[in-house]
């Protein structure tokens, strides 16, 4: 039984590639700040009316934030020739798939999570926001890299690329933002948000059934052409 | 009962069967939609009685509800087909799908619009974001989804197993959107006016409309079978059966 | 021409890696059909034919990598589609791309192809391909044809039986086209099957699969 990649030595080198343009992780965040910071700009910085909208300003950022990530998750295996080689490994190309969705949502999901808080400041969110905000996050923004992976591997490769990816998976994320903005609002009124987040939970349990088989079904198809 | 089954699988697959047979067909349902259709449309728009809370206005159910209905259920044959394509390699199974997909668009944009001149004598906007139409708006997304990675795909193989991907990962999420976008709605507004309830529909309001959400069924029927055989015809165009076809249609 | 030597093909296939009645079809044109081949431990293969003709058609059926295709594939004669995984266990392929990520030296990129090779094997492997003293230089700095044999560098490490090359002997010099030749040699002397694509003359004998361009064929109903 000759040896084979293994799944954790790909885990190692992605981490070391990332930790070698470590630059480059900032990206996501640098774009989350962003976005927050033109609702002031582009509305009112009133403290009063932001704080009205602030969870959905953050959420919205983050989903697009990911959104804008996801590009990164296949697309440099695919173009030096690596993702053909995984997909030649006798293992199932769904455990690769779901290596890649954590590693993202490391190098994404959890860095957002980690920042939200800074944009609830700048943003005027009122305190009971905060705790719902985190939560939601945390468990929402796996969701988005278990989604977003399918999109990925949908695109990958394709040199129409660009736009195509985002339209595809934004109505997939929107119960992810309907129940998470709404938890956190929830949490801003004194209301108990603890039904939203078993929503999520259960989305997201869901679709780490379901996506990964999705994602690598993409990754078989896109790597065909 | 085995062979008989088999020989319907290979038969299905068969684009020259598909024609064949929807040829004989496709009369039928038009004749049946198209008498449904006006008999319901005409029964709806000028003999139904007027509702009492919102006048005549409401009279765009007999389009509106049979275009939003339709357009939902295209979007799950559009993934079946897609799935009976991706499992058993079936060409004409993606064919299929692939028709549906514009046609299942075009009746949501349909849904939207008379949605909206619903709403403007309703609500006095063009416009309102009731669940019913978010979640139309939304299925309008999935299938613009679809259709552009179709789009975006050069060989016809990988387009279609993509597509067929992306119908069924949003088939599968359109219960989990709907099921939001309805709690979403109930947050915001208090229970609205609605386009339909059924309950409390008087029989000469409720039958007219189902005469017309058949109606469009058989005319759905009517067009995917059209643009299949549309399809057929210039995928098989360089088999012997075709250029029969063609020639004998030549010398009428 | 492909070969259409049914009289002389066993009917339950016994070599290592067998195709039976292959026929691919693209851009309805039809790039080969009724293609049998029977490829044993020790042999060499050259898949040869000019540009467009289906070598990398082929070798992507042969990979499973979604190419589509009439036919049957038997590996070790088991039908492909049962036997994928055991297959995939004993398959090296080197194909046009290189398969080496630029962020990292060659040692750590090999780390990572070849689980279970030590450092010291690693570092031999890098002498044999010629990349002495690069070790440690970020594959980004390396041309070309140094990654290129980054990548050659695994057939020095991993004990796959079956190995599928596609040009490999683009952008190495005479020296190292030598080294890889003898190396191949070796492989099949010591039970291996190696199945090829290249322009380059060979300096050893090899069994050819030569593919040729069909005619477009009216598909009859």
């Amino acid at each position: 039984m000759a040896q084979t990649f293994s799944l954790m030595a790909i885990f190692k080198r992605d981490l070391l590639i990332a930790f070698r343009n470590r630059g480059e992780l900032l990206n996501p965040l640098m774009f989350f700040l962003m976005v927050a910071s033109l609702f002031p700009l582009a509305v009112t910085p009133d403290p009063k009316f932001l704080g009205l909208i602030a969870p959905g300003i953050i959420w919205v950022g983050a989903l697009l934030a990911t959104l804008l990530s996801l590009d990164l998750m296949f697309k440099s295996d695919f173009e030096d020739g690596s993702l053909e080689q995984m997909l030649l490994q006798p293992q199932p190309t769904l455990l690769f798939v779901m290596v890649k969705t954590l590693l993202h949502w490391l190098m994404a999901g959890l860095p957002l999570t980690l920042m939200a808080p800074v944009l609830g400041v700048m943003l005027a969110l009122p305190e009971g926001g905060y705790w719902p905000l985190v939560f939601s996050l945390l468990l929402g923004t796996p969701t988005l890299s278990l989604l977003g992976a399918i999109g990925a591997a949908l695109t990958v490769g394709l040199k129409k690329g660009g736009m195509l990816m985002p339209l595809l998976i934004l109505p997939l994320y929107i119960p992810v933002l309907i129940f998470a903005a709404s938890s956190v609002q929830a949490g801003v009124d004194g209301n108990s948000y603890t039904g939203h987040l078993a929503f999520l939970g259960a989305y997201l349990a869901l679709m780490l059934v379901l996506a990964p088989v999705a994602s690598a079904a993409s990754l078989k198809i896109s790597i065909a052409r | 009962m085995w062979s008989a089954l088999k020989r319907l699988y290979h038969q299905l697959g068969s684009p020259k069967w598909f024609y064949e047979i929807t040829s004989r067909w496709s009369p039928w349902f038009l004749w049946i939609g198209s008498t449904l259709m006006i008999i319901g449309v005409v029964w709806g728009l000028a003999f139904a009685p007027a509702d009492y809370l919102q006048g005549n206005s409401f009279r765009i159910i007999y389009v509106h509800v049979p275009a939003a209905l339709l357009s939902q259920s295209a979007y799950i044959m559009m993934a079946v087909a897609g799935l009976v394509g991706l499992v058993w390699n079936m060409k004409m199974s993606f064919v299929v799908g692939k028709t549906i997909a514009p046609i299942g668009a075009s009746l949501a944009i349909i849904a939207l619009v008379t949605g909206a001149i619903w709403g403007k004598p309703t609500w006095g906007t063009w416009w309102v974001w009731d669940a019913r139409l978010t979640s139309m708006l939304i299925l309008l997304f999935l299938y613009m989804g679809v259709m552009a990675i179709y789009n975006a795909i050069e060989s016809e193989e990988m387009a279609n197993k993509a597509a067929a991907v992306l119908a069924l990962v949003g088939s599968i999420n359109i219960p989990i959107i709907k099921y939001s976008v309805e709690w979403w709605n109930t947050l915001h507004q208090p229970a609205t006016i609605t386009l339909t309830k059924k309950p409390t529909m008087a029989p000469e309001m409720f039958i007219p409309l189902v005469l017309t959400i058949i109606g469009l069924y058989c005319w759905f029927a009517v067009w995917v079978f059209a643009r299949t055989r549309n399809e057929i015809l210039w995928r098989e165009r360089r088999t012997k059966w075709v250029k029969s076809l063609l020639n004998t249609g030549a010398n009428h | 021409m492909p070969q259409l030597d049914e009289q002389n093909t066993p009917k339950v296939p016994t070599a290592l890696l067998s195709g039976r009645a292959l026929m691919c079809e693209r851009d309805d044109r039809v790039l080969f059909s009724k293609l049998n081949f029977d490829w044993h431990e020790g042999q060499i293969v050259r898949i040869s034919g000019p540009n467009g003709a289906g070598k990398s058609t082929l070798i992507r059926i042969l990979l499973g990598l979604g190419a589509s295709y009439d036919g049957q594939l038997y590996f070790d004669g088991k039908p492909m589609h049962s036997a994928r995984y055991d297959f995939r266990s004993e398959l090296l392929y080197l194909g046009h791309q290189v398969g080496i990520k630029t962020s990292l030296t060659p040692e750590e990129n090999l780390k990572w192809l070849c689980p279970g090779a030590s450092s010291a094997d690693i570092h031999t492997a890098l002498r044999k391909v010629g990349l002495y003293g690069f070790e440690d230089v970020l594959a980004q700095g390396l041309s070309a044809g140094q990654q290129r044999r980054v990548a050659l560098a695994r057939l020095y490490l991993e004990p796959k039986a079956i190995w599928i090359l596609d040009e490999p002997f683009t952008a190495i010099d005479k020296e190292g086209v030598v080294q890889l030749e003898q190396h191949i040699i070796q492989h099949a002397q010591s039970g291996g099957l190696v199945v090829l694509t290249t322009h380059h003359q060979l300096a050893f004998d090899v069994q050819e699969l030569a593919l040729g361009v069909q005619a477009t064929q009216e598909v009859l109903s």
